[in-house]
């Protein structure tokens, strides 16, 4: 019953496997002198001025915000997607379909407040 | 214009600050004195006979016994051209810039300051522009001699063919 | 956990060196450093009819990701200072090719005051190309050298022909 999960095992076992292979030899055989110069951070042959740290803009906050709740949405719809024919065959697809389509139109509404609020786009008109 | 008839034009406005006028071929010029330069200058610019847009060149000649500053300018309007020169003491040469007039004069004047060592009084940004900023002396200077090292890159390289006479050059 | 230079003589590395070397030398990724005018014969070096992508080598504009600098050109004083910076920051295994005169010993401006004579006064250079330019042919044989250089290097035993580690500069 679970043999089904073979696959996956086996395919953890070689990502970790090659990943660490890769690692290991790397700590093994690549040569290593770390000096101060050579640590400097990189400004094309000059000495660095300025500080590394340095204010960004918010819009690439407010971008992955959005992305991530809608890439949540759709890692939970997935699931059902999967599993839909079952419900097919038991006779409840109606009840099944209606289920998913309210949260669809829960986070839609969101997406329409987005939309209208002008956070989808990258140059926010300011209004006159 | 003619060159000399542009000079004559010169003589007659400034009577007393034109120095000399030659007439050496090809090219005849005209001295100046340092101090009316800017009052020649915007004349040369502003007038509609002569109406010199462009400072096409400057640059500075180390003679032994003085230095000197001179500039080409063409009219494209009128099609002409005539050439200024500057004549300044070795010791401390200084004369006022021409960068409000021509705004190529900015980077012309810092080469200048770079390679000869000639102050430009009023220039908005002075400061080396080919050699690096702390190398000492003007290297276009006759009397310029070359460090032996810079930050202890040595400026030297034997060579089996070339003998380095530093006496005769 | 390196184990770089720790092996005894008697333990034969011969075919892991081979690969090791061999991976090393099929992908030389070279900095453009291109700074005069070797640097027009680089480009052509690195385009379709001499290609040297064929060897494994591919430009790159930042000393982080080569192994390789190419010093094209000539190299001032001015100059000199980053060029010593930017090797710094090159990660090991890192090889230097000093193309053209200009690189190997200041070349036409060896008497200059501006110049360095030869880059080989600030970072350690494995191979020499001559020319001025050298033909793209000409640094095409420069990089296979570097490669016979590369399969000699043994990395794992302790006496072993590798190159001398650079500590601070």
């Amino acid at each position: 019953m679970y043999l089904h999960f073979g696959v996956p095992l086996a395919l953890t076992i070689f990502g970790i496997g090659i990943v660490a292979a890769m690692f290991g030899l790397q700590k093994l055989l690549s040569p290593s002198n770390p000096y101060q110069r050579k640590v400097m951070p990189y400004e094309c042959g000059e000495p660095p001025t300025g500080r590394a740290w340095i204010n960004f803009n918010v819009r690439f906050y407010l971008i992955a915000l959005i992305f991530v709740v809608f890439e949540v949405e759709v890692a939970f719809v997935y699931p059902i997607a999967a599993v839909y024919l079952d419900w097919v065959r038991r006779g409840q697809r109606l009840y099944a379909l209606v289920e998913i389509l309210i949260f669809l139109l829960i986070l839609f509404v969101g997406l329409i407040y987005v939309w209208v609020k002008h956070d989808l786009e990258w140059v926010k008109k300011v209004p006159e | 214009m003619e060159p000399l008839a542009i000079y004559q034009r010169l003589k007659e406005r400034f009577a007393d600050r034109v120095v000399e006028i030659s007439e050496s071929k090809p090219d005849p010029f005209c001295v100046v004195d340092p101090a009316a330069i800017v009052e020649v200058a915007r004349f040369m610019r502003d007038d509609p006979e002569l109406a010199m847009d462009c400072l096409s060149n400057e640059s500075g000649v180390d003679y032994k016994d003085r230095i000197e500053v001179v500039y080409h300018l063409f009219s494209y309007r009128l099609r002409h051209g005539a050439v200024l020169k500057v004549r300044l003491a070795r010791d401390n040469p200084r004369v006022h810039t021409l960068e409000e007039l021509w705004k190529s004069a900015n980077w012309m004047e810092r080469e200048i300051f770079d390679l000869l060592g000639v102050t430009f009084e009023g220039h908005s940004d002075l400061r080396r522009i080919l050699m690096p900023e702390d190398w000492p002396g003007f290297p276009l200077r006759k009397d310029f001699v070359e460090p032996l090292e810079y930050h202890g890159i040595s400026t030297v390289r034997e060579s089996p063919i070339i003998r380095l006479d530093t006496k005769k050059k | 956990m390196s184990l770089l230079n720790t092996l005894p003589d008697y333990v034969l590395t011969t075919k892991t060196d081979e690969l090791l070397n061999w991976m090393r030398k099929s992908s030389i990724w070279y900095m453009l450093f291109g700074l005069a005018c070797c640097a027009i014969e680089l480009m052509h070096t690195g385009g379709p009819r001499a290609d040297i992508d064929r060897f494994g080598a591919s430009p790159r504009a930042s000393a982080r990701q080569s192994d390789l600098m190419i010093v094209a050109g000539t190299l001032t004083l001015k100059m000199a200072l980053r060029t010593r910076l930017l090797y710094d920051q090159m990660p090991e295994p890192r090889y230097v090719i000093a193309m053209g005169s200009c690189a190997s010993c200041g070349g036409l401006f060896q008497l200059a005051y501006s110049v360095c004579d030869g880059v080989d006064k600030i970072v350690p250079v494995d191979v020499y190309v001559p020319g001025c330019p050298p033909r793209p042919e000409a640094l095409t044989e420069g990089i296979l050298k570097l490669q016979e250089k590369i399969m000699t290097e043994r990395w794992l035993t302790r006496s072993n022909g590798a190159r001398p580690q650079v500590t601070a500069a």
